[in-house]
């Protein structure tokens, strides 16, 4: 039974969370594995003595003090991660998914997801984390990174859950936009939705070729697909559309360019997560 | 785990905790001023040398070591290893030394010598780290010759600030106040004891680049070459030794073979810019994660603050008696030695606190430490060879007919216990045929092939027909390929050994 890797972290998205995991396991008929991943940011100090003198074994004593600080921290994070994914199973089994599995990691969310997610089908994270000030519209800090090293798509879950009918394709005829076309056409995913395929780009022959050969692909699958090819800027002509046509997910192909470029010029995907109130899921 | 770089792991390394690595690398450039002073004057090299050292290796290692919140700069287990060639050839053939000493480095780096720290004990590490406090305690002694009770009080004094002041207030430094303290006294009351200021020049300026002036032949690669063999060694032990401490202290992984390579770039630059060859330090790299120091920042703040503090203050610093400085050598000495060590003499196994001790008393009396970890490795490998050929038995039974004996090996057969396994069997009673069951047997060199030889040729000659049975896929590789009783003329091959 394939599985689908729900991270949690016990913000105010994860009952959101679990509620995407949930339906994607439903459509996909697969099971769920939750991971709480327990970040104890060792990279951060416990202690702040600045007195600058060193007594007898002065090594082991500091290990053994930072040991004692961290131990009590640690049991703590540990009995609330397990209550947390207690809580996940029960949340899971009244939206109807009973394979469970429940998983508690020590680490960063990033090197745990580089582990785990071979096995798992999809992934499905929250737009922002506990970490974050919940601004509204503010994305997760991690989200951009967990996105770049996913192999799996991820499907980044909003606030709240709402019943998804119809998806928005953001396509931009590049490898990753055509991997989600492809992952469109041949996965019970989304199957039976109505299926919105948008290019933004100049009309010429490129773009309307590009176009019709990922509609001609959607629509032997079985979508009735409406296909547009239009002008402006990708992230707000896709989020206009996102509106006017009351999407309830976007797809789309993630993080083209490298990563300098992006920390310089900010990236189109960050923005459209940023400023579309809807689930994403993305490829890479 | 993939040690992965990407820029969230550079953003967590250099500001994941940017308030305690401003304030711990406050408090290690403070803590590393005195240090880098006395080891120049181990090294026999003004004090801007040491100083301008660790400017540049803090400061370089910040950016290419392999282990964040370690503190590298100028240190007495190097200075030590510098003395002779200071004083026959000068600084300039020290500088050439510490380039080439982060050539050898980085080489080490890229041929991955890091995971070659393995081989090193946990006994011949307690030997290391002892054996260094020792070294930079008795390189305090000879400011104690010929001086006066005011040197022994200010010592004395200066230790008591260090290690009663923290009972009171952990938000200072002790050995800064010390310093502060003792400094003022001594002027206030003019007295008669040696400043840093008359042991030679102090840094006045940032450093500048300079290219070693020595002739460039054959002849300097000589007189150098030996110099930086030892200090490439004795930097990566020490840095590699720290890293581990750091590791297990703040429990978070470092990148060993990157910490080598970094070390050798950052002696490279302090060669340059006219500073002595440096590594980590164990004493200030506790310090700085005592004081909250984690990240790539720590070391970085500690670098710069060292050189503003020197370029702002260097009249005062000059000021500094050494009574002073050698109260905080003291402390330091204290912090690296492992006193727990001692304790454990009485209950540890014998040959490793003799591993540990052969260590100690080697570096003592060679002043090279790469020298003493040597002798450490090769005692502990010899004592794990003699301990591991005890795990051999040899049992036998006779048939029914009192014909034909088995024999049953168990255990690790190498040159340490060939001997044993040969004496185990009885080779004067006759016998029409033996068996030797060795498949709970593993034969692992040249030697153990060689013995199992002599026991089927010597079976042999006695009459008996000899069957091996169960030569487990280990042994089988190596008997196959260098054993002889199985071919043609084998008594001969043999003999001729």
């Amino acid at each position: 039974m394939p599985t689908i890797l729900a991270c949690t972290d016990g913000s105010v998205f994860a009952p959101s969370v679990y509620q995407h995991a949930a339906w994607a396991a439903l459509r996909l008929s697969a099971g769920v594995e939750v991971l709480h991943v327990i970040n104890h940011h060792r990279e951060q100090s416990a202690t702040h003595d600045l007195s600058g003198a060193i007594g007898f074994d002065a090594s082991t004593e500091l290990t053994e003090e930072l040991t004692r600080l961290e131990e009590a921290q640690g049991r703590v994070a540990r009995l609330k991660g397990t209550a947390l994914l207690e809580e996940a199973r029960k949340q899971l089994a009244a939206a109807g998914v009973n394979a469970v599995t429940l998983t508690q990691r020590h680490g960063t969310l990033l090197e745990t997801l580089e582990e785990l997610e071979p096995r798992a089908e999809l992934v499905v994270v929250g737009k922002s984390g506990e970490q974050t000030v919940l601004a509204e519209g503010q994305v997760g800090g991690h989200l951009e990174n967990l996105i770049r090293i996913s192999v799996r798509p991820v499907l980044v879950a909003e606030r709240r859950f709402k019943p998804i009918q119809r998806f928005l394709i953001a396509f931009d005829n590049s490898p990753s936009a055509r991997k989600s076309v492809t992952y469109a056409a041949a996965s019970p995913l989304l199957q039976g939705l109505e299926c919105h395929l948008v290019m933004v780009g100049r009309t010429d022959a490129a773009h309307e070729a590009a176009l019709n050969e990922a509609r001609e692909q959607l629509a032997q699958a079985g979508y009735a697909v409406t296909a547009k090819l239009l002008p402006g800027k990708a992230a707000p002509v896709i989020a206009d559309q996102v509106k006017s046509a009351n999407i309830d997910l976007l797809v789309m192909g993630a993080y083209g360019h490298s990563q300098i470029r992006e920390f310089f010029v900010g990236s189109t995907t960050t923005k459209m997560v940023r400023t579309c109130p809807v689930p994403v899921l993305m490829f890479r | 785990m993939t040690p992965f770089i990407s820029l969230p792991k550079i953003k967590q390394d250099w500001l994941g905790n940017v308030r305690g690595d401003l304030l711990a690398g406050i408090v290690v450039a403070l803590a590393l001023i005195p240090e880098a002073i006395a080891f120049s004057i181990i090294a026999g090299v003004d004090p801007k040398v040491g100083l301008y050292a660790s400017f540049c290796i803090a400061v370089v290692i910040s950016f290419v070591g392999g282990r964040p919140g370690m503190i590298s700069a100028a240190t007495g287990a190097m200075a030590l290893l510098m003395v002779t060639l200071v004083k026959d050839h000068g600084l300039q053939y020290l500088l050439v030394a510490t380039l080439l000493t982060g050539v050898f480095q980085i080489l080490a780096g890229v041929l991955r010598v890091g995971s070659v720290m393995r081989f090193v004990s946990r006994s011949v590490m307690t030997g290391f780290v002892n054996a260094l406090a020792i070294l930079i305690f008795m390189a305090q002694l000879p400011e104690f010759k010929g001086a006066g009770v005011t040197v022994y009080a200010m010592v004395a004094a200066g230790l008591a600030i260090i290690y009663i002041l923290p009972r009171f207030t952990k938000a200072v430094p002790s050995p800064l106040v010390t310093i502060i303290v003792l400094t003022v006294v001594a002027i206030v009351f003019k007295l008669d004891v040696r400043h840093v200021g008359d042991l030679g020049e102090l840094p006045s300026s940032l450093p500048i680049f300079l290219w070693p002036q020595v002739p460039w032949n054959l002849e300097t690669l000589r007189i150098v070459l030996p110099y930086s063999l030892g200090l490439a060694a004795v930097g990566l032990l020490e840095s590699l030794l720290t890293a581990q401490i750091v590791d297990d202290m703040t429990d978070t992984p470092s990148s060993k073979n990157r910490e080598c390579t970094g070390q050798g770039v950052a002696n490279i630059v302090s060669g340059l810019f006219g500073g002595m060859a440096g590594c980590a330090m164990i004493g200030q790299s506790v310090i700085n994660v005592k004081s909250g120091g984690r990240g790539r920042l720590s070391t970085f703040v500690a670098g710069v603050f060292l050189l503003v503090l020197l370029v702002v203050l260097g009249p005062w610093v000059k000021q500094i008696p050494m009574p002073a400085l050698v109260a905080v050598m003291i402390m330091v000495s204290i912090g690296t030695f492992s006193w727990a060590s001692i304790k454990n003499l009485r209950t540890h196994p014998k040959s490793t606190s003799f591993v540990m001790i052969a260590t100690v008393i080697v570096v003592v009396g060679t002043h090279n430490l790469a020298l003493g970890v040597g002798v450490g490795v090769l005692l502990s490998a010899l004592s794990f060879a003699r301990k591991v050929a005890q795990v051999i038995r040899v049992r036998s039974e006779l048939d029914a007919s009192a014909e034909c004996r088995t024999y049953f090996v168990q255990g690790q057969i190498f040159f340490a216990s060939a001997g044993t396994f040969v004496a185990a069997f009885d080779f004067k009673e006759a016998l029409a045929k033996v068996r030797i069951d060795v498949s709970h047997a593993h034969f692992w060199d040249l030697t153990a092939v060689g013995a199992l030889d002599k026991v089927v040729l010597k079976f042999r000659r006695e009459g008996a027909e000899v069957e091996i049975l169960g030569l487990n896929k280990a042994s089988a590789t190596i008997v196959d390929k260098l054993a002889v009783h199985d071919k043609p003329g084998a008594l001969d091959r043999l003999l001729e050994h």
